[in-house]
């Protein structure tokens, strides 16, 4: 039946044969581009940037890019975060509202409780990787998927962060930021701009920060390892002892933070904050994510392709208005992005899996 | 190599009487079996004969509710898989032992990669874990070119070498292969067996599960057969042919009846 298979020389000890797949020797340039997960995006993102910038007059000046890097850099931050995430098997479907959430908790500290800005700032940051805790906690000890937990958590938050406004203001806003002490200096860090006249946003800096921090941290790190891991097959990774639970964890409270400073970002931008604030943005950062190269189903991904992601949304908000489309149409912009990725996404997937699956 | 092994005196793993319970389930009862370094001890059976069982007692996931483990001739005993890894006790299983996605020198070192540390930072020394990883699969006969290419391009064969050099390279004295060829082609079954007769040269004492007494012989130092939960026989090499190995995994009368019945079927045919 199998008797090819017992041409094995037994009892001596045979040299070592190199038995080198024909497949090994060979690794074209293409193979090679293939296996980086932005490229897709960072292909993207040069088109759209090339139409809009012949088509229309402002997109491609300095002035329209601080325009469009503000809008990439507030999608960008928990982009980021999300697609570390989403490279360790699961997804935050809280991350947008806590960008409400955290706002609204930093202004309610500073206005009715009557703290300073920094300390409220540093207790919302802890609040907020609490609430990260929490949903890695609920998704590693009941193993239901992340999808579910963070949606009962979106909704938990959305209904908090209406009720208490409401019960402590008398309205869904909570105003007045800009009076409180320490003010100033948190707004230049975390809010203002620079390059004047250009007034490029300060959140571009933290952008281009937090992605070279987390590229870094995949690339080069023993839990950046871990992460790949961990996503793309838990059951191996926890046997050549990697700790699995910890990295989710670690994960989700990395997430709810990242969302949580671009809430606290936006809160000193506009002094206020709407009770509304960030909902629906869980979707961009996930569609950042994606086009970025982003698996949906873990083990594969990119930092840097999620921030290209969120620089192709920034770039295609901005440039609808500039070309004085209606803005709606930014929507129809996203689920196309979205569809296109997933299918690239998915074929690169199946070259890189190889025939086993 | 050292292939002067006593019986079962200074075995590198032994057990002596191993039986465990699941309720009223006897999964194994009473069975004994040893690995020297440099052998390969072949432990066969049928669907549900305790592989599985008798596996997981090695590896520290279960524990035997009789019998001892000696490790060297001193009693041990397991208290978690964590523990059998510590003490040198390696397990690969068949389909969880790599990630796909990703390269190879990642899944190498997934769990333990080497780091450098430059002031407080820990970084992963990325030329040494490839050089490393290169070196160890070189040494079973893999010469890979190109240490970023996804475990999952790789065939099931070569995924297997992957797990089994990573196991030897972080220390493993015992080596427990869990049916290590049973998804696996002809051709790629023989690479897999050549990978146990690497291993096995290189000092380490290797279990290799399987059901398959073809694949088990031409590696084998000692089989042990598993039948229902039992002991069924347990023979060194040379004590044993491998039409004897076949028709005893098979369980001897049974496969005569069988062939019997299967052979007198085309005659039923024609006679119509």
């Amino acid at each position: 039946m199998s008797d090819q298979a017992t041409t094995v020389p037994a009892p001596t000890p045979p040299a070592p044969v190199s038995v080198v797949d024909e497949r090994l020797a060979h690794v074209s340039l293409l193979t090679k581009l293939l296996r980086r997960p932005e490229l897709g995006a960072l292909m993207a993102a040069t088109v759209i940037g090339i139409f809009f910038g012949v088509t229309t007059s402002e997109f491609g000046t300095l002035d329209g890019a601080a325009n469009w890097t503000d809008v990439a850099s507030t999608l960008g931050i928990p982009a980021v975060a999300v697609a570390l995430l989403m490279i360790g098997g699961e997804f935050d479907l809280s991350a947008g509202v806590m960008t409400g959430s955290s706002g609204l908790f930093m202004g309610i500290l500073a206005t009715e409780v009557g703290m300073s800005i920094w300390p409220a700032i540093l207790l919302t940051l802890v609040a907020a990787a609490m609430v990260g805790f929490i949903n890695g906690y609920m998704v590693v000890r009941t193993k239901l998927p992340s999808f579910i937990v963070t949606l009962a958590t979106f909704f938990v938050l959305q209904g908090v962060n209406l009720g208490v406004t409401k019960a402590i203001t008398g309205t869904v806003r909570v105003a007045g930021i800009g009076d409180v002490s320490g003010y100033d200096s948190a707004f230049k860090v975390l809010g203002g701009s620079f390059w004047s006249p250009h007034d490029f946003r300060v959140t571009v800096l933290w952008w281009i920060a937090i992605t070279a921090i987390a590229t870094w941290v995949l690339a080069r790190t023993r839990v950046g390892n871990w992460i790949f891991g961990v996503g793309g097959d838990q059951v191996a990774a926890r046997n050549v002892g990697v700790p699995v639970s910890r990295v989710k964890i670690a994960l989700f409270m990395t997430t709810a933070t990242a969302s949580a400073l671009v809430g606290i970002m936006i809160a000193l931008r506009l002094a206020s904050v709407q009770a509304g604030q960030g909902i629906g943005d869980e979707f961009n950062y996930i569609i950042a994510a994606v086009v970025g190269g982003c698996l949906l189903t873990g083990g594969f991904g990119s930092a840097f392709g999620a921030a290209i992601g969120a620089l192709i949304i920034g770039m295609a908000f901005i440039g609808i208005q500039f070309e004085g489309w209606n803005t709606d149409w930014r929507f129809l912009f996203l689920g196309v992005i979205l569809l296109l990725a997933v299918l690239i996404n998915n074929f690169v997937r199946r070259s890189a899996e190889g025939a086993r699956r | 190599m050292t292939a002067t092994q006593t019986d079962g005196n200074h075995a590198l793993l032994e057990v002596r009487g191993v039986s465990k319970y699941f309720g009223n389930v006897i999964a194994i009862k009473d069975v004994s079996a040893a690995v020297g370094a440099g052998e390969v001890t072949c432990v066969l059976g049928d669907n549900g004969a305790g592989k599985s069982t008798f596996i997981k007692i090695l590896s520290g996931v279960h524990k035997q509710d009789e019998g001892e483990l000696y490790m060297n001739g001193d009693k041990v005993s397991f208290a978690s898989p964590r523990d059998a890894r510590e003490r040198g006790i390696a397990t690969v299983f068949q389909d969880l032992a790599t990630v796909p996605l990703m390269s190879i020198w990642r899944n190498f070192f997934l769990g333990s990669e080497p780091e450098k540390k430059i002031g407080p930072f820990g970084f992963l020394d990325v030329n040494s874990a490839k050089r490393i990883m290169r070196e160890e699969l070189k040494k079973m006969g893999i010469d890979v070119r190109d240490p970023d290419q996804p475990v999952g391009t790789l065939s099931g064969g070569e995924r297997q070498a992957v797990a089994i050099s990573r196991a030897i390279y972080f220390g493993a004295k015992v080596l427990i292969l869990d049916e290590p060829t049973s998804a696996l082609g002809v051709k790629q079954s023989g690479i897999v067996l050549r990978y146990i007769a690497q291993a096995r040269d290189r000092g380490v004492g290797v279990i290799f599960i399987s059901h398959n007494p073809h694949h088990a012989y031409p590696v084998g130092d000692r089989f042990v057969i598993l039948n229902r939960g039992h002991l069924q026989g347990s023979w060194k090499r040379g004590e044993i042919s491998r039409d004897e190995l076949v028709r005893m995994m098979a369980g001897g009368a049974e496969l005569d009846q069988l062939t019997h019945e299967l052979e007198r079927a085309p005659e039923v045919q024609t006679t119509q």
